[in-house]
């Protein structure tokens, strides 16, 4: 290596540590100027003095928040969303991955053929839609559960981890006598717990963050779940100009409520994020390569 | 056979449900597309629905604001394109020279976040960071002597938000299966490089990039299919009166075409159109890149 060479590849590994430190930063300090916010007197945040520390520390957000009936009323809306629907999703994804990874189900390659075309043809909203009414679906909390019970990405993702447990397993467990249900519950699903992590985490973020679905199947204001309710908080920059908004502005920051609000919505996820990272980029990969 | 497939009719049963699953609430709306050449009616149903042929792709195209619409997805569907899709295979390249663990580790861990959250919170920060009173870029513009500036309330950087929150969002994420694929680079040819004098550089060029191709190559695939569907949600948590000029894009109008002012055939001829010319741009990328790389999608 020359010198001149060994000169600019230092220069190039300074620059590349200033960015990446850069870029993680500009990931890390919007997080700390909203938690800085949430806890800041509402003067010192419309004078534009908080960055990434409180000033004026007060708890009148959270209190107004944890206060709101409505606030509570859709954080457990989500929550039941999310615990139920995410087992609704395991149920019917391994269901159906189960049989796909098997040699002994005739026909899988088509049955596999038919679930990715899925992923090519979507179906507009409108038809989706009048589907949903059909159904008796649209405004129930069905709506936000059913019609995305199978993911085919996270379908493909359990399949191939099923297709690696070795045959021979479960051939001798039949010659044990165990029927497929049987070896399905206390074989093939046990053996798979790291899979099943991974797809359960993917599926409980999806439906903890579900804002659209919401949004085209709900009418009725009970059953909105917290990311629509947060919404509602958030657009209220127009509403400040009417004097209509949906909290008493005395002696609160507009602002301030919204951060807190952000914060109680993000506050679960941050704590599945050690869990996340364990699985997702085993998960992310496996269903990338298949499909 | 039949006797084979009885056997294991277990295997059958429990695959039913997923694929009724599928055939109801992916292939049935489908075939439901066919409403956009009715005048679809609740109350009537597909049945009843008189036939129009293609009067409602006419009307969309005669619509005063549907070019300008068109123009917003297409605008957007290039800009991601050209940094959310480049920006990643860039920054793992940049990762990947990063010979500190721990410190790789804490960047990635970073970077990885931010796409856990949901597009209302990402808005949520971005609004609350660029609000003209209190928000912290207008904060630091008034360092330098620059007057407020209300972002979200002009055309002109509507696009640029949101382009710039997918970036935020997801740039991190989209790395990880570049990084996923440079690990599979066999260390003996950046060894065999060096004995011939290459540089860093150098050896990126020839031996990083060519082994990344052909992910790069699916991956662009599929980002082409996904051309059009540049994302409701993405787009409607950040569109306010002020700046729908230019945010307003194919899935949002139909949403609100469709959903709120109930045009049904009309919204649905409109997604008919979408659909359409994301499978046409996929078949000819598809195509495209067999002849040129040998790699394509089927």
């Amino acid at each position: 290596m020359t010198g001149r060479e060994h000169w600019s590849r230092k220069l190039f590994l300074i620059c590349n540590y200033l960015f990446l430190t850069g870029l993680s930063l500009s990931m890390l300090l919007p997080f700390l100027n909203v938690i800085a916010q949430s806890f800041s007197g509402a003067v010192a945040i419309d004078r534009g003095d908080v960055l990434f520390w409180p000033v004026d520390f007060t708890l009148n957000y959270y209190q107004y928040v944890f206060d709101d009936a409505s606030i509570w009323r859709a954080f457990g809306i989500t929550v039941y969303i999310t615990v139920v629907g995410t087992l609704i999703n395991l149920a019917a994804t391994s269901s159906l991955a189960y049989p796909l990874s098997r040699t002994e189900y005739v026909g899988r390659k088509y049955v596999l053929l038919f679930v990715l075309l899925t992923m090519i043809f979507t179906a507009p909203l409108i038809p989706q839609f009048i589907l949903m009414r059909e159904l008796d679906l649209v405004n129930t909390l069905w709506a936000l559960m059913i019609p995305t019970a199978i993911s085919a990405f996270n379908l493909i993702v359990l399949r191939s981890f099923f297709v690696q447990i070795p045959p021979e397993l479960i051939d001798s467990a039949r010659i044990d006598g165990c029927g497929e249900l049987r070896i399905l519950w206390s074989l093939v699903l046990p053996l798979s717990k790291p899979a099943l992590a991974t797809i359960g985490i993917f599926y409980s973020v999806t439906n903890w963050n579900k804002y659209m679905d919401a949004l085209y199947y709900l009418n009725d204001r009970k059953l909105y779940p917290l990311q629509v309710k947060l919404r509602e908080l958030l657009i209220n920059d127009d509403l400040v100009d009417t004097g209509n908004l949906p909290f008493d502005v005395s002696s609160q920051s507009v602002q301030g409520v919204q951060m807190a609000v952000i914060l109680v919505a993000t506050v679960p996820i941050i704590m599945l994020y050690p869990f996340l990272q364990r699985y997702f980029i085993k998960g992310m990969l496996i269903g990338s390569i298949k499909s | 056979m039949l006797g084979f497939m009885w056997k294991y009719r277990t295997l059958y049963v429990i695959s039913i449900p997923g694929i009724l699953f599928f055939l109801v609430f992916k292939y049935v709306p489908l075939l439901g597309s066919v409403i956009a050449f009715q005048n679809y009616n609740l109350f009537a149903g597909f049945k009843g629905s008189p036939w129009v042929g293609l009067e409602h792709f006419e009307r969309m195209f005669r619509h005063h604001d549907f070019l300008r619409i068109l123009k917003n997805t297409l605008l957007l569907g290039t800009y991601d394109i050209l940094f959310a899709f480049t920006a990643p295979i860039v920054l793992a390249l940049l990762l990947n020279e990063v010979r500190l663990a721990l410190y790789k580790k804490i960047v990635q861990t970073i970077i990885y976040a931010p796409h856990f959250l949901s597009w209302v919170i990402v808005s949520g920060i971005f609004v609350g960071m660029l609000s003209p009173s209190s928000g912290i870029v207008n904060v630091i513009l008034g360092w330098f002597g620059v007057e407020p500036i209300y972002f979200l309330g002009e055309d002109s950087f509507i696009r640029t938000i949101l382009v710039g929150s997918g970036l935020w969002r997801d740039v991190g994420w989209g790395t990880i299966i570049y990084l996923a694929a440079l690990t599979g680079i066999n260390p003996e040819l950046y060894e065999a490089s060096q004995i011939d004098g290459a540089g860093r550089w150098k050896q990126t060029l020839s031996i990083t990039i060519p082994a990344l191709l052909p992910v790069i190559t699916v991956l662009f695939l599929l980002k082409i299919g996904d051309f059009m569907d540049y994302g409701f949600e993405r787009v409607f948590v950040f569109q306010n009166p002020l700046n729908i000029q230019n945010s307003e894009i194919l899935d949002t109008y139909i949403y609100k075409a469709g959903l709120k002012q109930l045009q049904y055939s009309y919204a649905t001829a409109i997604g008919l159109f979408k659909s359409v010319v994301g499978l046409f741009l996929l078949a000819i990328a598809n195509t495209l890149s067999r002849k040129a790389t040998g790699e394509s999608l089927y």
